[in-house]
């Protein structure tokens, strides 16, 4: 993290708040906080908030606030953080089945780091990752925090279409595709949970700032939340925590 | 019902407005007409809100049957609008009749035209805006461009029975070349000081792979200090990336939320219409302005806007007194509308 905030122009309506170059947890939390307190508080003149890895993207209209009274309002803001209430942290909890038509991959994952299936499902499902950013396709999250011993490369050919829900594994990073796309991701398994429905407000379930564990499912219990997930009957579960999470 | 029929789509059609605005902490692109100054103008014409959803039409025009009378206007390029075959004004407002058809000869300036319908386009909004975002299958008329044989329901407003239109001086020069105003940075620290006088002292062409996502641009190489990849961050209309392979690409309306590529500089707003009517092989130079100058050029540009506002409000002509008149100058014969102004 940067001893100072940086203040970059980006253009005449915007400008990027940067606390640091590098993606650690302790930056995500303070882009949070400061993204929460934004959210909040509603300074007259900024029209959009995009929080990043380790920055955030303030759009602003320069008729209404002009520059200089922007970054004073900012730097303000920042300095009160420390003081407010440390807020809570969301973990989400996605049910997940593996393996099997859902996850294709899971044995080549396996096989790749010398591990058996249930090796694999244990690693991924026990820890919880942190939700960086949302960015690349809506509602797609970048998690951090994957264990190494599950690392494995992306396909060599990549598949033309991956179903919604689909969890996977690329080199260092595991994600969830949130709509239909194709893509070369190692697929492990897949989550009934809709992250992202255009007709929702919000239309993600997920935020950056959240903490994702995946909780593993027999294919019963997956068709059984899908089918509840249909008929607009399920409700994915959400603890919150107080800001000091442990896993990471 | 009050219908639009397409009778032929032309290359890309889509319907516009402003953009998704709001939704891109959760990745959603914006989306929205490419050139704003033309969709606000062609908006204001037909007496709507100026964030009415309206068509963007890319470099071959469309052919559009009316199934009741509206009023439109179009404006951006000037593609050679015709009604029933006869060439009409452009950022003019136009009465149209029930069964009259729409079409476009073929591009003279700029890439884009708007139409737009004073009934307003009847499509559903999502996250408040009807603007087509073609990649992720959304918005606009089922969340793609317009083909053969799509009807569009209009809204059921009543017709005002006066229009108006735009003084010549007030109308945008497309060109084939353009000075764009850039704030350097966010990322101009990544660039030596040579490459930023290269980026700044060159000319760059726009090569065919431009479209409504980003323009990939020709010229001399922009070399990184360092590397070229940066830790993804956010991406703003007129972002100016530069990736490893040292060529700029400008980001416009259907970029990503976000990317990892070095952005030397970024586009001021009054600057973005125009690039928006550039068409590939057309060149620009950039210049750099300070983010004060560059606020105090978005002034200028807003009351340049409220100019057109007023201008609007205060001329106008009733389109129940237009005299359609044939002239015979030295054996040419001339068809000629006559209004009367208020």
């Amino acid at each position: 993290m940067y001893n100072e905030t940086k203040f970059i122009p980006a253009g005449d309506k915007s400008l990027v708040m940067e606390f640091g170059n590098s993606i650690k947890p302790e930056i995500n939390a303070k882009i949070s906080n400061m993204v929460k307190s934004l959210d909040k508080l509603k300074i007259v003149g900024i029209s959009e908030i995009i929080p990043t890895y380790r920055s955030i993207l303030i759009i602003y209209e320069p008729l209404v606030i002009g520059y200089s009274t922007l970054v004073s309002s900012l730097k303000k803001i920042e300095k009160d953080l420390g003081k407010a209430n440390s807020s809570k942290t969301r973990i989400v909890e996605l049910p997940t089945v593996y393996g099997g038509e859902y996850g294709p991959d899971i044995e080549f994952v396996a096989k790749h780091n010398n591990l058996t299936i249930d090796e694999v499902i244990k690693i991924h499902s026990s820890t919880d990752y942190l939700l960086y950013m949302l960015g690349f396709t809506p509602g797609f999250g970048y998690l951090g925090g994957m264990s190494e011993k599950i690392e494995t490369p992306r396909l060599q050919v990549p598949r033309t279409k991956i179903p919604a829900g689909s969890t996977g594994i690329a080199g260092k990073q595991t994600g969830i595709y949130p709509i239909d796309s194709p893509g070369g991701w190692q697929l492990i398994g897949r989550t009934p949970a809709k992250l992202y429905d255009p007709l929702s407000d919000p239309p993600v379930l997920l935020n950056a700032g959240d903490y994702i564990r995946f909780i593993p499912v027999d294919e019963k219990e997956y068709l059984r939340i899908l089918d509840l997930i249909n008929k607009d009957q399920y409700k994915v579960n959400i603890v919150e925590e107080g800001e000091s999470h442990g896993n990471n | 019902m009050a219908t639009i029929n397409i009778k032929n789509p032309g290359l890309l059609t889509t319907i516009q407005d402003k953009g998704r605005w709001g939704y891109q902490r959760f990745g959603m692109s914006v989306a929205g007409a490419m050139d704003l100054f033309s969709t606000t103008v062609a908006n204001l014409l037909v007496g709507n809100d100026e964030n009415e959803a309206v068509l963007e039409t890319t470099l071959l025009g469309p052919e559009v049957i009316f199934n009741c009378d509206d009023i439109i206007s179009i404006t951006g390029a000037n593609m050679g609008p015709k009604i029933n075959e006869q060439p009409i004004p452009m950022w003019t407002s136009i009465y149209v009749h029930k069964g009259d058809k729409l079409s476009f000869s073929r591009v003279q300036t700029g890439i884009r035209g708007y139409i737009a319908f004073s009934r307003g386009l009847d499509v559903p909004e999502i996250m408040n805006s009807k603007s087509t975002f073609i990649r992720g299958v959304l918005g606009g008329y089922e969340g793609r461009k317009l083909n053969s044989g799509d009807e569009i329901t209009l809204g059921n407003k009543s017709l005002d029975y006066t229009g108006s239109y735009l003084p010549k001086s007030l109308i945008p020069d497309y060109n084939s070349h353009h000075s764009i105003r850039v704030i350097m940075g966010p990322q101009d620290e990544y660039f030596s000081e040579s490459a930023k006088e290269t980026f700044l002292s060159s000319k760059y062409s726009i090569t065919s792979e431009a479209d409504r996502m980003g323009y990939r641009l020709e010229g001399p190489k922009i070399e990184h200090k360092s590397g070229a990849d940066i830790i993804s961050d956010g991406i703003v209309f007129g972002s100016v990336q530069v990736p490893g392979h040292g060529s700029p690409i400008i980001m416009m309306a259907d970029r990503q939320t976000t990317g990892g590529y070095t952005k030397i500089a970024t586009v001021i707003t009054p600057d973005l219409s125009i690039l928006a009517q550039m068409a590939p092989g057309s060149t620009m130079d950039f210049k750099a302005v300070s983010v004060e100058e560059s606020h105090e050029i978005y002034r200028e540009y807003n009351n340049k806007y409220n100019e057109i506002k007023d201008f609007i409000a205060n001329n106008r002509f009733d389109f129940n007194y237009i005299r359609n008149l044939d002239l015979k100058i030295n054996g040419t014969s001339f068809k000629v509308d006559v209004r009367e102004i208020e």
